[in-house]
């Protein structure tokens, strides 16, 4: 199968699994007692029954439910997700301000635990029974214990007061005025704890994950082939076995985005960082659904696509996928 | 010429050799004793402390040891830590627990008929799975909650209809193992019908793993349980471990003990889980058997 219809049919799946997403959305929200007028009604302080019928008119509540599916479909379609009901405004555009701040956290902090970690885990393989291969599995428990949004407070009291070296709240300074590489700077700066905060929950993952695959990898026969011929510790480690050990670790960094987005929505709390994450929780707190269903679509666009990159990524690393010998 | 007695070998069973094998594990004890600590703190800890958790017994936020009468000292509201602390473990366990039940049976349940019938209803179930690993779990889980109120039950609900898709691919993958060998194949033969042989043939044989997945899932319900309570979207009427972080993270850089103390004890209770689940693991792995 050649690449191109191989991405193309990847992609059709996934359209088929947003769709699902949508569906989903629709009918979660009939299904919730009470209706949506009466949640605008009391967002407008009270309301008599007229106005509850004029509203349900104006958003379609009053047709059939099968019909409704339809109309919300074909809105989706071209990306109308609706309109928030607290701000009055497109909730596609709501999205689109606060859907990079969370990719930039989700993917920062993914990035830097799939580096430090896998760095961790292949030191740690090299001595299995040695002192730094247990600190890296007595790491890996705890940092998956921690609750994340604790880490992140605990994160709060230390650099607040204690080192006030990085900030540790919103993605720019209040008075920033700056552009270009200074505004980068800046972001940069309030992303250093969120990002930790978040990076820790999965380098422990991939410490250990990378640990367990070196090891196995490093009992291969071709590593004593590949000693035999004479080659250096260091090439052995790199360019043989951990060329090996990396599939495990990209099917579990593919099946992390889901994870990664929820832990997001929690560090953004933490450390008001505005995100789709913050907005889904004001979203709940204002019972404003299309907002939060919005947010479901999106965060699950999200996990769509990067479940496409890393299938696109895991074939690329594995010759024998990309030649289609399986 | 006397006849010297064959050596007898005793028939171990496999469960007692696994549990053999977990008490020569230390952290994987030390994580049980810990457990069991926690879970006979919450429910017999009352018995030492009774006292109303909501009663405001002293000047709020006052450090722990500032006052002997409250050893953890108080929160925002000058209630008393210890009391709070005593009273939030049981929802949150009670959830962990219930959460991971609903996990399993469901997970078990698409698994096994997954893997056991394989074909289209293979793929239409792994499908429905697959659907489900896309819906980030806590955004997921948030909206359920939002949309039908927020009590224990809808909570353990929530996180079990997100948690499940991870246990339906073990189980599939150890059914799609299992239902080759011989001893499936000779329970076919002498009649066996399919229900009895996915349940009393094949289950029993795939429950190893299916255990580990199912205690290392207790501690991430209890995760996600403090996540959506640290939220406040948590029941409303119970005080939870995630609900005293919540309430009193505004006033975290006056006071750390309201917000870490908890925090601690998620941590303690998810660490101990997940110490058991690792060693159930090494214990049931026969590469690592009689070292």
């Amino acid at each position: 199968m050649g690449l191109s219809s191989y991405i193309l049919r990847r992609l059709f799946y996934g359209l088929i699994l947003m769709l699902g997403v949508v569906v989903l959305n629709f009918f979660l929200i009939h299904a919730a007692p009470g209706d949506a007028a009466e949640v605008i009604a009391g967002e407008m302080g009270g309301t008599t029954e007229e106005m509850m019928a004029q509203i349900r008119a104006h958003y379609g509540l009053d047709q059939p439910l099968l019909w409704q599916l339809w109309l919300y479909l074909k809105q989706v379609a071209v990306l109308d997700l609706g309109t928030s009901y607290h701000f009055n405004r497109p909730v596609t555009e709501l999205i689109a301000q606060r859907i990079w701040p969370t990719v930039l956290l989700a993917m920062s902090a993914q990035l830097v635990a799939m580096l430090i970690g896998v760095v961790m885990g292949v030191l740690a393989s090299r001595k299995p029974q040695g002192a730094f291969s247990g600190f890296v599995s007595v790491f890996s428990t705890v940092g998956y214990a921690a609750p994340v949004f604790w880490t992140g407070l605990m994160l709060v009291i230390l650099f607040a007061a204690t080192i006030p070296i990085f900030p540790v709240e919103g993605m720019v300074s209040a008075r920033f005025r700056g552009s270009g590489l200074a505004y980068a700077l800046n972001v940069a700066h309030h992303l250093v704890l969120p990002a930790t905060t978040l990076g820790i929950l999965f380098l422990a993952q991939y410490a250990r994950l990378s640990r367990t695959a070196m090891i196995e990898v490093l009992g291969a026969d071709y590593i004593r082939t590949a000693r035999a011929k004479g080659l250096g510790e260091g090439k052995v480690t790199f360019r043989h076995a951990l060329r090996n050990a990396v599939l495990p670790i990209l099917t579990v960094a593919g099946l992390q985005f889901g994870n990664l987005i929820s832990g997001a929505l929690l560090v953004e709390t933490v450390f008001n960082w505005p995100g789709m994450g913050r907005l889904a929780f004001d979203s709940v707190l204002r019972r404003d659904y299309p907002t939060l269903l919005g947010v479901l679509f999106c965060a699950s666009a999200v996990v769509v696509i990067a479940n496409l990159v890393t299938d696109l990524s895991y074939r690329f690393a594995d010759p024998r996928i990309r030649t289609g010998g399986r | 010429m006397t006849d010297t007695p064959a050596p007898r070998i005793e028939a171990v069973s496999p469960l007692r050799e696994a549990w053999q094998q977990f008490l020569r594990n230390k952290p994987a004890v030390a994580g049980l004793v810990l457990l069991v600590a926690i879970v006979a703190f919450v429910l017999y800890g009352r018995y030492f402390v009774d006292a109303d958790p909501y009663r405001i017994v002293w000047a709020p936020l006052s450090a722990p040891g500032a006052n002997e009468a409250v050893p953890l000292g108080t929160d925002f509201l000058g209630r008393d830590m210890l009391v709070l602390l005593l009273k939030g473990g049981a929802p949150t366990i009670a959830v962990g627990l219930s959460a991971a039940l609903l996990t399993v049976i469901i997970g078990i349940s698409v698994g096994a008929l997954a893997g056991y019938f394989g074909g289209w209803i293979d793929d239409l179930l792994m499908r429905f799975t697959e659907f489900f690993q896309v819906l980030p779990a806590l955004l997921f889980a948030m909206v359920l909650v939002t949309l039908f109120a927020p009590s224990l039950v809808t909570i353990s609900f929530a996180i079990g209809i997100v948690s499940w898709p991870a246990t339906a691919r073990l189980t599939r993958a150890e059914f799609l193992r299992i239902r080759e060998l011989e001893y499936v194949t000779a329970a076919r033969s002498i009649g066996a019908g399919n229900q009895r042989i996915i349940w009393k043939v094949i289950l029993p044989n795939a429950l190893p793993p299916l255990i580990v997945s199912a205690a290392l899932t207790v501690g991430v319900a209890i995760l996600f349980e403090a996540g959506l309570s640290f939220l406040g979207l948590g029941d409303p009427n119970t005080i939870s471990w995630g609900l005293m972080i919540g309430q009193n993270r505004s006033f975290l850089l006056e006071a750390w003990w309201p917000v870490a103390i908890p925090g601690m004890a998620i941590f303690l209770t998810v660490f101990a889980v997940s110490l058991v689940g690792d060693g159930l693991n090494d214990a049931f792995n026969p590469k690592l058997r009689s070292r």
